[in-house]
C-alpha cells in the first residue's frame, strides 16, 4: 500500500518547551490512523507542523512523495491535505449552504473561476453532504446560530467538499453527546470507505478512536511512545501509565 | 414578501429619481451629484468594511489618484503642461465639447486602470496586516499620499491644478454630473450586487468570518483580498475623476485627498445604513448626505457637532446600522429568508 503522508524525524520546539520531539508517523492510502496521548503531549503541534502552520525545527514530511514542509497552509491545503479545528471553525455569518459552497476545491482557480457563480453541480454536492452529516433540515441558516456539535458536524461536512485526499480530524467528537458519537463514528468509516478519503485523527475518547483506527500512535511529552493496532496500544503498559500520570 | 420580490418597481422608481431629481431641483445639482457619489463611497468602501472584515481608512487614495489622473489626461492631450504650469494664471482651459467629454472618458479609464494597479502593489504589501493594524496602516497611507501629492510638481504640487472648464455648449455642469454620477452609483450598484453572487463575494464573506479557516481549506486568500480592493479602487477612481471635474479646482489636501472628511464619511455612511449588506450603504449614504446638507442650511456653525451628535446616536442605539435594525425589526420583510429561492 503506497505511504500518502509519511512523517519523519520532525522536532519542534517553542522557546525552552519541546513539543515535538524526532516524531515519525506514516498514514498508508485509504487507512485510518488514530493518534492520542494525554493533554499537552504534541498532537495538535504535530497537526499544526504537517499542515505548514509553522516552520520545522527538524525532519522531512511527504505527501504523496513530495516534500510539503517548505509550503504554507493554503498551498497544503490545495495538494488535497486538510484539517479540522480542535476549537471549531466556521464561517459564522454565512448560511450552511453558502459555508459548504465556498468549501469547494480550490486546486485550479484561476481568475474566471473567481468571478463566476457557483454551478448546480456544487450546489447539489453542497445538498448531499449536508445531508450526509444530518443538517440538510438547517441548510439556510446561519452556521454561528448552531450548536456545537452541529458546527462540527457542518467543518466535517465543508472538509468533504473539498475532496481532500487525507484528512486530519483533531478531536472530531469532542463537545458532541453520546448518541451523536455513534452515528459520527459511522460517518467516519463511510466517508473512509465510499469516499476514499485517508483519516488521521486525533482523539482522546478511547472508545471512539480503538473502534475507528486501524493503526495507533501514542505521543506522550512531545515524544512517540508507542504505536500499533488498538489492542496493542491498549494493552501496553506504557501507555496507561502515561494516561494514569506515571511520566 | 421581501425587498427583492418587486425589483422592477425599485429600480425603475431610483431611475425615475435620478433621471428627474436633479431637472426639478435645478438649485441642488452639485447637491444631487455629490449624493449619488457618496452613495458609491459606501457602496465601495463596504466591499472591504463590510463584506471582507477589513477596515479601510485609506480608500480615499483612489480617489485622489483617480481624480489628478483624469485631469493629468486632459492636460496631457490638449495642452502642453509645461506651458500651462508657467502661464496658468492666463492659459484657456477652454475645449469643445467633444474634446471634454472624450477627455473625460478616457481620462477615467486610465485613472481606473492606474488605481487597479495601484491598489494591487498596495494590496499585496499591506492586505497581509489584519485587524486593527491593517485599520492604522490604511490610516498611514490617506495622510501621506496627500502629503506627497503635495510635492510632484507635475500635478501642480501644493498650489493644486485646474481641470478644464465645463464646455458652455453643454449646459450646466451640475446637470451633466448628476447623470455622470448617477450611472456610475448604478454601474457600481449592479456590479456588486452581481460580485457578491459569485465565488470572490463568499470567499471575501469567509475571509471576515474567519481567515485562518479560509487559508486552511485552501482559499487563495491573498489574491481575493487584493482583488477586493482592486475592484473598490476601480469605482472610486472614477468618482474622483467626476469630482475634480465637477468641482474645477484640485487641490490635494482638501479636494483630492480629504481623509477627514469623505475619507470618514465613507465607513461612517456604510455603518449607518448597516454594513455587509446591499442597500446598507445606498440607504446610509443618502441618509447621511441628506442630514448632512439639512443640518448645514438650518444649524450653520453647530452642523458639525449636530452631525457628531448623530453619529453617536446611531452608533449606541442602531450598532447594526438601519437595514441591520430594520431587519431586526420586520424580519419578515426584510430579514434572511429561510425558504427555497426558484
Amino acid at each position: 500500500m503506497a505511504l500518502l503522508l509519511e512523517v519523519k524525524g520532525v522536532s519542534k520546539s517553542f522557546g525552552g518547551v519541546v513539543a515535538n520531539h524526532d516524531i515519525s508517523i506514516e498514514v498508508p492510502e485509504g487507512k485510518i490512523i488514530g493518534l492520542i496521548g494525554p493533554n499537552g503531549s504534541g498532537k495538535t503541534t504535530l497537526f499544526n507542523s504537517i499542515v505548514g502552520y509553522h516552520p520545522l525545527d527538524n525532519g522531512t514530511i511527504q505527501f504523496e512523495g513530495r516534500e510539503i514542509s517548505n509550503l504554507v497552509v493554503p498551498q497544503i491545503a490545495r495538494l488535497g491535505l486538510l484539517r479540522t479545528f480542535q476549537q471549531t471553525r466556521i464561517y459564522g455569518k454565512m448560511t450552511c449552504v453558502q459555508n459548504m459552497q465556498i468549501s469547494v476545491p480550490h486546486r485550479n482557480t484561476g481568475i474566471a473561476h473567481m468571478f463566476a457563480k457557483f454551478t448546480p453541480e456544487v450546489n447539489e454536492k453542497a445538498d448531499h453532504l449536508l445531508e450526509f452529516v444530518g443538517l440538510f433540515s438547517k441548510r439556510h441558516l446561519m452556521a454561528g446560530d448552531l450548536s456545537f456539535g452541529q458546527q462540527k458536524l457542518l467543518e466535517f461536512a465543508m472538509a468533504l467538499m473539498n475532496d481532500p485526499k487525507l484528512l486530519l480530524l483533531d478531536e472530531p467528537t469532542a463537545g458532541i453527546n453520546p448518541t451523536l458519537i455513534n452515528g459520527l463514528i459511522d460517518r467516519l468509516k463511510r466517508a473512509n470507505a465510499d469516499f476514499g478519503i485517508t483519516l488521521l485523527v486525533i482523539e482522546h475518547n478511547m472508545r471512539v478512536i480503538m473502534n475507528l483506527a486501524e493503526h495507533i500512535y501514542c505521543l506522550a511529552h512531545g515524544e512517540m511512545l508507542a504505536e500499533g493496532v488498538p489492542t496493542e496500544i491498549q494493552n501496553d503498559q506504557r501507555v496507561i501509565d502515561a494516561y494514569l500520570g506515571a511520566h | 414578501m421581501n425587498m427583492s420580490s418587486k425589483p422592477v418597481l425599485l429600480y425603475g422608481g431610483i431611475l425615475l429619481v435620478g433621471i428627474f431629481l436633479p431637472l426639478v431641483f435645478p438649485a441642488f445639482q452639485t447637491q444631487i451629484s455629490m449624493m449619488w457619489m457618496m452613495v458609491t463611497f459606501a457602496l465601495t468602501w463596504d466591499i472591504l468594511g463590510g463584506r471582507m472584515g477589513y477596515n479601510s481608512f485609506g480608500n480615499i487614495v483612489f480617489f485622489g489618484v483617480g481624480m489628478y489622473a483624469a485631469a493629468s489626461v486632459q492636460h496631457e492631450l490638449y495642452f502642453d503642461v509645461g506651458q500651462f504650469e508657467v502661464i496658468s494664471d492666463q492659459f484657456n482651459l477652454q475645449l469643445t465639447s467633444e474634446k471634454y467629454v472624450f477627455g473625460l472618458a478616457l481620462g477615467s479609464i486610465v485613472g481606473a486602470g492606474i488605481c487597479v494597479v495601484l491598489a494591487w502593489i498596495l494590496g499585496s504589501g499591506i492586505l497581509a496586516l489584519r485587524g486593527q493594524y491593517f485599520a492604522i496602516c490604511t490610516l498611514g497611507l490617506g495622510v501621506a499620499v496627500g502629503e506627497f501629492a503635495g510635492t510632484i510638481d507635475y500635478i501642480g504640487a501644493g498650489s493644486g491644478m485646474s481641470a478644464p472648464v465645463f464646455p458652455q455648449a453643454m449646459g450646466s455642469s451640475g446637470l451633466f454630473y448628476s447623470y455622470y454620477f448617477f450611472i456610475l452609483m448604478g454601474f457600481t450598484f449592479f456590479a456588486l450586487k452581481w460580485l457578491y453572487s459569485t465565488r470572490f463575494g463568499l470567499a471575501i464573506n469567509a475571509i471576515r468570518d474567519d481567515e485562518d479557516k479560509a487559508e486552511a481549506m485552501g482559499l487563495h486568500t491573498t489574491r481575493y483580498k487584493t482583488l477586493a480592493w482592486c475592484v473598490a479602487a476601480f469605482f472610486l477612481s472614477f468618482a474622483g475623476a467626476g469630482f475634480g471635474h465637477l468641482n474645477g479646482f484640485i487641490d490635494p489636501l482638501d479636494v483630492a485627498f480629504p481623509g477627514a472628511t469623505f475619507g470618514v464619511w465613507m465607513v461612517l455612511m456604510a455603518i449607518l445604513g448597516g454594513k455587509g449588506t446591499l442597500w446598507g450603504p445606498v440607504i446610509g449614504a443618502v441618509v447621511f448626505h441628506v442630514t448632512q446638507e439639512f443640518f448645514w442650511s438650518t444649524l450653520l456653525g453647530w452642523q458639525r457637532v449636530a452631525l457628531g451628535l448623530m453619529i453617536v446616536i446611531v452608533v449606541v442605539f442602531f450598532p447594526l446600522g438601519i437595514m441591520g435594525w430594520v431587519r431586526e425589526k420586520w424580519p419578515e420583510r426584510f430579514g434572511h429568508t429561510l425558504e427555497e429561492k426558484s
